[in-house]
């Protein structure tokens, strides 16, 4: 199984290497590994082997293990993934052909195949985390792979921020998941649900899940990225876009359906936005002349039909869930590989333009008309089978039937006529003189759309191949419980067959009836302006634009601003710490008395610091520096620091002597800021001043740890020889401490000395 | 006392922030001297000041036996003077150089507008 997964990784990488005359022959037989992979989780289902739970060491050397479940949800998945994806190496073989580029796409298409087994096999949710951003980046990739595009480029991005963006919050609700279940195994967590949805925190997390899901499942309103991920080749938006990744959040919905759904708040999250996104791109759908828009929109519909049913939660709601899986995977992928056809062979994709191509290319459009078929849901195809277990689902729930089946049925009949606009009316009709020299693609062109449309009919004439034990794990993953119902074509009369006949009979009068105009088209796009799409551009801009307003106040060259604006914000955090946790309670009796003496140095200090600031003569302002200085070296003579007085006294007196020494050559102080700065500055820095104050005299009230000091009190003289104290510190206890400073002070030293020797020529003056 | 000393800290930070922010690197230079101070000082205060007990150990004795002033803050400081002597010479000394090369001292007008 860990062979299967890191197979089609190992092929990307292989793909790397430039085959060159080889090129033809490596693009060709490249399927053999989805096929492989195919067969090998065929041959796993037909003997019966699922429910396989694992975990596979990578190495050694890699402390990281991958637990595995194969259960039925996830074998669906597998089958679908590498089975369209053999059909799709395939074809895209033949579709790229001349491409200078074609074995990058494979490798691409490779790596995401990978990523999204990985996906659905992964039973720890971090693992399957890590899938998931792996396909949201080789979707990238693969959206943006006609590079020159600026189109393309964009709709690259646009779907990696949406589904990356997504990818982020699902971690969060991965995460909080985790946490709260203390095991990050889906499998734990399904005996856990009790406790997980009674958590306080339940409702963050569902959000959380549903919103990541909703992304990647392009649900309104994250669908425009789907669209737009169009620009991507054909055989990409087949695999991508309709068969495999859009699942995927699907995918993890249903996986998460027995952890954290069932509740009220889940059914009805999903069922209003299941509810809106299929009856919102259905509408769009019809509005759409390019095949591959129609398509599109028709996707995001079935993803918010599955959404839906996922919410509607019943056993027959989530067979039916399964059975649309991979109903709308088969026909869906198959139109996309049809239009990769029509518009390889004809250049246009616009359905206003094409008809009768059915003259030319015979298989191509029988496959056509089959997933059309499928996709109504006409008898006996599989398709129809989905549309009755849908209906039956929404038929028998408890709270709005009518409702919930009115809403299906609608969506149904719009997505019938966009199936038969994609499916039949290119075909339809006379051929124009302009596509008279159109002719059949080669066999690996139509073969693989006609195979699938061909499984769509068969499945629906052979149910059982599926039946069992495919869709009973399905049922059994999701709901817990196994289903004994089997799946037939007839159930007799009954509501759902009425259905189903309104359903077909009113689509089809309306494809017939609707004109396809692209007038209808261009009276929408007045109303682009509220689209959500315009809506989340307009964010990004405005993102953008806050961006480089907040650049160029605070990145505004002017170094004091930053110092102001660090300052303010340091302080702001202290004073809110402060004001929450002062209390203000100083001991007076463990404080020093003030003395005569004392009272008046502290005095000059103040006085003198004053000077500093406020005096307009440069000679003023040194000299009281200096005075400060000697006020502080007093303070340090009162209180037991000899040797900080001597130093204090001496480095003081040195600094005012430099100072006084190249004043004379330094300009006058000139009035140059303004009093408004004035003032804000004096309020920082008051501010600030006070907090050191406040803060200084709340630690005072606590009592210091001596440990070390008595350590050095006790030992300088034992250990070191020396009497003093201070001392003894600095040149034995931490002596390579100053041999450091001395080091800093040799190279301050240089640094005056080369200063004062420096000769600038004029040549090299800054202007 | 301390809370005097504690008032002191206060105002020297001030003076010292608001002497930065001014455009003057004269000012600047000043700003900074008194900043360091007014650290040197905090520090010294929180380390707790004790009235005439040096840290020095008595002729007689191998160990102190009484109470005595911290060495620790007073190691520390001895160290931060030092250091900033170091930086201020160097200061003073650029400033000195920058006004001869480009004849101001005012910040802004050294920045260069290349944006």
């Amino acid at each position: 199984m860990l062979l299967a997964v890191l197979l089609p990784f190992l092929l990307a990488i292989f793909l790397v290497i430039p085959f060159r005359k080889y090129e033809s022959l490596v693009a060709r037989t490249v399927w053999i590994v989805p096929a492989g992979i195919f067969s090998f989780f065929l041959q796993t289902y037909l003997s019966g082997n699922t429910g396989i739970t694992g975990k596979a060491s990578l190495s050694q050397i890699i402390p990281y293990s991958l637990q595995w479940n194969l259960d039925g949800l996830s074998l669906l998945f597998v089958l679908m993934i590498s089975g369209i994806g053999t059909l799709i190496f395939i074809y895209a073989a033949a579709y790229m052909k001349g491409h200078p580029y074609r074995i990058r796409l494979m490798g691409f298409l490779s790596l995401f195949m990978g990523a999204m087994l990985g996906l659905v096999l992964s039973d720890h949710v971090m693992n399957l985390f890590l899938f998931w951003e792996l396909t949201s980046i080789s979707s990238f990739f693969l959206i943006g792979f006609n590079n020159e595009e600026k189109a393309s480029r964009q709709s690259a991005l646009k779907a990696l921020i949406v589904t990356g963006g997504g990818g982020l919050i699902l971690f969060g609700g991965l995460m909080l998941l985790g946490q709260i279940a203390s095991t990050y195994s889906i499998n734990e967590m399904i005996a856990l649900r009790g406790n997980i949805v009674a958590d306080p925190f339940y409702p963050v997390i569902m959000v959380l899940i549903i919103l990541g899901a909703a992304t990647k499942s392009a649900q309104f309103p994250f669908h425009f990225w789907l669209p737009g991920a169009m620009k991507a080749p054909t055989p990409v938006s087949a695999y991508l876009h309709s068969a495999t990744m859009v699942k995927a959040g699907v995918y993890l919905l249903a996986r998460f359906t027995p952890v954290i759904g069932g509740t009220e708040l889940w059914q009805y999250t999903l069922i209003a936005l299941g509810g809106i996104t299929m009856l919102y791109a259905a509408f769009h759908a019809l509005l759409r002349t390019d095949l591959k828009g129609i398509l599109a929109y028709s996707t995001i519909s079935a993803l918010g039909m599955m959404v839906f049913l996922i919410g509607i939660g019943t056993e027959a709601s989530l067979l039916a869930v399964g059975m649309f899986i991979l109903v709308h995977a088969l026909y869906k992928a198959a139109l996309f590989l049809i239009t990769g056809i029509i518009d390889h062979e004809t250049g246009s994709r616009d359905i206003t333009k094409l008809r009768g191509l059915r003259k030319v290319m015979w298989p191509v459009a029988l496959a056509g008309v089959l997933a059309a078929i499928s996709n109504a849901g006409i008898p006996p195809s599989l398709g129809f089978m989905g549309k009755d277990l849908i209906y039956e689902s929404t038929l028998h729930h408890i709270f709005q039937p009518i409702w919930l089946t009115s809403a299906v049925v609608i969506t149904n009949i719009m997505l019938l006529i966009a199936g038969f606009n994609a499916g039949w009316r290119p075909f339809s009709g006379n051929l124009p003189s302009a596509f008279s020299k159109v002719h059949l693609p080669e066999k690996s062109m139509w073969v693989p759309p006609l195979l699938l449309a061909v499984l769509g009919l068969g499945f629906g004439i052979i149910p059982s191949v599926i039946e069992s034990p495919l869709m009973q794990d399905i049922v059994m993953s999701l709901h817990g419980v196994s289903w004994a119902g089997h799946l037939a074509l007839w159930h007799g009369f009954n509501t759902v067959l009425l259905l189903s006949g309104i359903t077909i009979v009113t689509g089809i009068a309306l494809y017939f009836a609707l004109p396809q105009s692209s007038k209808i088209a261009a009276k929408i796009t007045g109303l682009t302006a509220l689209s959500p799409e315009n809506i989340w551009t307009k964010i990004a801009l405005g993102f953008n634009f806050l961006a480089i307003k907040i650049t160029a106040v605070l990145q505004n060259g002017f170094l004091r601003l930053y110092i102001l604006i660090i300052l303010a914000f340091v302080g702001s955090l202290l004073a809110y710490k402060l004001a929450n946790q002062i209390y203000f309670t100083i001991d007076y009796s463990y404080l020093s008395p003030v003395t005569v003496y004392e009272a008046i140095i502290v005095g000059i200090l103040i006085v003198s610091i004053l000077f500093t600031v406020f005096s307009t003569s440069r000679l003023v302002a040194v000299a009281s520096m200096g005075v400060v200085g000697m006020a502080i070296c007093m303070i340090f003579v009162f209180y037991s620091a000899p040797d900080l007085a001597m130093t204090q006294f001496t480095i003081d007196t040195l600094t005012v002597v430099l100072f006084v020494l190249v004043l004379y050559r330094l300009p006058k102080f000139i009035k140059l800021t303004f009093a408004i700065r004035h003032i804000r500055d004096a309020v920082v820095s008051i501010g600030f001043g006070t907090l050191i104050a406040l803060l200084a005299m709340e630690v005072l009230d606590n009592q210091p740890d001596r440990t070390v000091s008595k350590f050095y009190g006790d030992n300088s003289y034992v250990l070191a020889k020396g009497k003093n104290i201070v001392n003894v510190i600095i040149v034995d206890f931490r002596g390579a401490d100053t041999l450091v400073e001395i080091i800093v002070l040799s190279i301050a030293a240089i640094g005056v000395f080369s200063l004062l020797k420096l000769r600038i020529r004029q040549s090299q003056k800054i202007e | 006392m301390e809370i005097l000393i504690a008032i002191c800290i206060g105002l020297l930070y001030a003076a010292g922030i608001f002497l930065i922010l001014r455009r003057s690197l004269v000012r600047l230079i000043l700003g900074l001297i008194l900043l360091g101070n007014g650290a040197n000082l905090l520090i010294f205060l929180l380390g707790r000041i004790t009235k005439g007990k040096p840290p020095i150990i008595p002729d007689s004795a191998q160990t102190i036996a009484d109470v005595y002033a911290d060495p620790i803050p007073q190691a520390l400081i001895l160290t931060a003077i030092v250091i900033s002597f170091g930086l201020q010479a160097f200061a003073i000394i650029l400033v000195k150089r920058a006004y001869r090369e480009v004849n101001t001292d005012d910040l802004d007008q050294m920045n260069t507008h290349e944006q």
